[in-house]
């Protein structure tokens, strides 16, 4: 290399360490993950039980959390994992963020490979667990000044930016106080401030508005909405279909492990049958009625959940109710409870799973 | 290696050492401290011991201080850490490999024990005095059997505090520290066992017998006691064996 081109080499090279990482994404290929005992801390979310030296005792038993889980988030998008517990959002989470070895696939936030290149990983990537993990023998300011330390950010930088971020979440106040006394709302918003503190290029937030009041909700939301306008990514779980309607880009609705579906919010809501689901309970089901429910109009689904009870898929909802109650009377049964809701995930969910997501 | 992290994680664990200063001094020293007043004032003052008793007993002291600091100063926040609070997940989450995380804890726990054994020294010897004859005639290996007790006891700590249950620290107490203690030559010299030929032999598998000895072997060399070199080849011995099954222990609980 003759010395002209060298100097622009150098000049490129240190123009790219220089600049900021912007509009990171994060992907992964066929991404699979057994336990043989109890997922424990970077995984489970937060209550699972672990197994402990009693429970080594036990023959293992295995559990799939993912299988074969192939994703793509794409830069600056804001993208939600919706699943019921133990779909395995979890552990994505876990496996993204360095703390889940995964038992084969790979995972990149950005162009790098998370398992192998960690500590690069970890500069573009801030963490909101879902349960609090605050130092508890720290202040609420010290927290976000070490994090940053942790992070090799200056002082009078780390400073400004806790000063900031407190102020954001309303914290000036019980700033040099130990967070052991805080309530679960204030340390969810510290735990959002300090994931901050070293401007990720993504932001992993694992069920960040469980157990929050409406106001602490809203204001989350605010907050996750403003920092995706920087051009940041966020990838986030919930089990909330307000949540993830109000805020996703698109979504991928997982179970078992697997994606059952991706889109965007009005996509997959649109992608349900009807829309309108009413879940039926009568007296006595007979195949006849099955089929009396199928001709009423603008009934697109009828499918049996139990012996007696029906999901019914429609374009309308109360205005049905009649025509059912005289089909279930024309058949020598009797309609016993109704219930209806409007196009929502939630249906989505059951429609391609047969299960609640609250189940 | 990242030593922006790991010093800003030390600066953290000072940090909340200072806090918690006087709650760290009273745990540190007044075991010991008793200890020497009942054996080392008491018991020889009445005449139930020998008067040299005090100069055996010091060396003794200083490795039981230590060893239990360090012991404590790593397994008890790592048990809470990992277990209850989880606040470790923060540093696990810092961009450093996360055996350096480990490695912080043990030097933190380190630097802890030797100030314990370091502070204990004149602390025994003012409720000792008089009749404490101390020669430190190769300061050397004092130095170094100090800096290799304190990375066992560390390193002890990170072993045991990734290895057991939040449940179980009674009986890490009870089934671990407590028999190392009696049998660790603390509070006799090994010689002393020569009438137990079992046991004798026995004890050696307690890492806290090389301490007490070397301890004894280079500040009050006087009295009967294992070969120096003896001394630190097992320490080291200990050190890299402790820390090696530590780290691994560590990464078992830090990654699923």
């Amino acid at each position: 290399m003759k010395s002209g081109e060298s100097l622009i080499y150098c000049r490129n090279l240190i123009f790219n360490c220089l600049r900021t990482p912007m509009n990171v994404g994060v992907r992964t290929k066929d991404l699979r993950k057994v336990y043989t005992s109890a997922p424990p801390l970077g995984a489970a979310g937060g209550f699972v039980a672990r197994a402990d030296a009693r429970g080594s005792k036990q023959p293992k038993s295995e559990i799939i959390a993912l299988d074969g889980l192939s994703l793509e988030v794409n830069p600056g998008e804001i993208f939600g994992l919706l699943g019921p517990n133990g779909a395995g959002k979890s552990t994505t989470v876990g496996v993204l963020t360095t703390r889940v070895r995964p038992t084969s696939g790979q995972a990149w936030v950005g162009e790098h490979e998370v398992w192998n290149e960690q500590a690069a990983v970890k500069y573009l990537i801030g963490v909101v667990p879902q349960r609090p993990n605050l130092d508890f023998s720290l202040t609420a300011r010290e927290i976000l000044i070490f994090h940053a330390a942790y992070f090799g950010i200056g002082a009078k930088q780390r400073n400004e930016r806790a000063d900031a971020l407190l102020e954001k979440f309303k914290l000036t106040d019980r700033a040099n106080q130990m967070v052991r006394g805080f309530s679960g709302g204030m340390m969810q918003r510290l735990s959002i401030a300090r994931a901050m503190m070293h401007d990720p290029q993504v932001l992993f937030l694992d069920e960040p508005s469980a157990g929050l009041d409406p106001q602490t909700r809203i204001l989350l939301w605010e907050v996750i909405r403003e920092y995706n306008q920087s051009g940041k990514t966020i990838l986030l779980t919930t089990h909330y279909m307000e949540e993830a309607d109000a805020l996703c880009r698109r979504l991928a609705i997982i179970d078992h492990g697997r994606m059952i579906a991706l889109g965007a919010p009005a996509e997959l809501k649109s992608s349900i049958p009807g829309g309108f689901l009413l879940r039926l309970r009568f007296r006595s089901l007979s195949p006849a009625l099955l089929e009396r429910l199928q001709s009423l109009s603008g009934v697109r689904e009828v499918r049996s959940a139990d012996s007696l009870g029906v999901d019914v898929y429609a374009d309308r909802g109360g205005s049905l109710i009649g025509e059912v109650a005289s089909a279930a009377a024309g058949e020598r049964s009797d309609l016993l409870d109704v219930r209806i809701s409007e196009p929502s995930l939630e249906n989505l969910f059951l429609h391609h799973t047969g299960r609640s997501l609250r189940d | 290696m990242n030593w922006k992290t790991f010093g800003a994680m030390l600066a953290r664990d000072a940090h909340v050492a200072r806090r918690n200063m006087i709650q760290l001094i009273l745990q540190t020293f007044l075991q010991p401290l008793l200890f020497v007043f009942i054996f080392g004032r008491v018991m020889v003052g009445s005449g139930y011991m020998r008067a040299d008793y005090k100069s055996l007993l010091l060396p003794g002291i200083i490795a039981i201080s230590m060893v239990f600091t360090g012991i404590w100063a790593v397994a008890m926040p790592l048990i809470a850490e990992f277990q209850w609070t989880r606040e470790i997940e923060d540093r696990l989450l810092s961009p450093i490999n996360i055996s350096w995380i480990a490695i912080e804890k043990v030097i933190a726990g380190m630097i802890q024990a030797l100030v314990a054994g370091l502070v204990v020294i004149p602390m025994a010897w003012l409720v000792l005095r008089p009749g404490v004859d101390i020669r430190i005639n190769q300061p050397v290996w004092f130095i170094a059997i100090i800096v290799l007790v304190a990375a066992f006891s560390a390193a002890g700590g990170l072993a045991l505090g990734c290895s057991i249950n939040q449940q179980h620290i009674g009986l890490m107490f009870g089934m671990v520290i407590t028999p190392m203690i009696f049998f660790g030559c603390a509070y006799y010299p090994w010689s002393a066992l020569n009438g137990f030929p079992i046991l004798r032999w026995a004890v050696l598998i307690n890492p806290l017998v090389y301490a007490s000895e070397g301890l004894r072997g280079s500040l009050v060399p006087q009295f009967s006691h294992l070969p120096l070199v003896a001394v630190l080849a097992a320490l080291l011995f200990f050190d890299v064996l402790l820390l090696l099954f530590g780290l691994r222990q560590f990464e078992r609980k830090a990654v699923s």
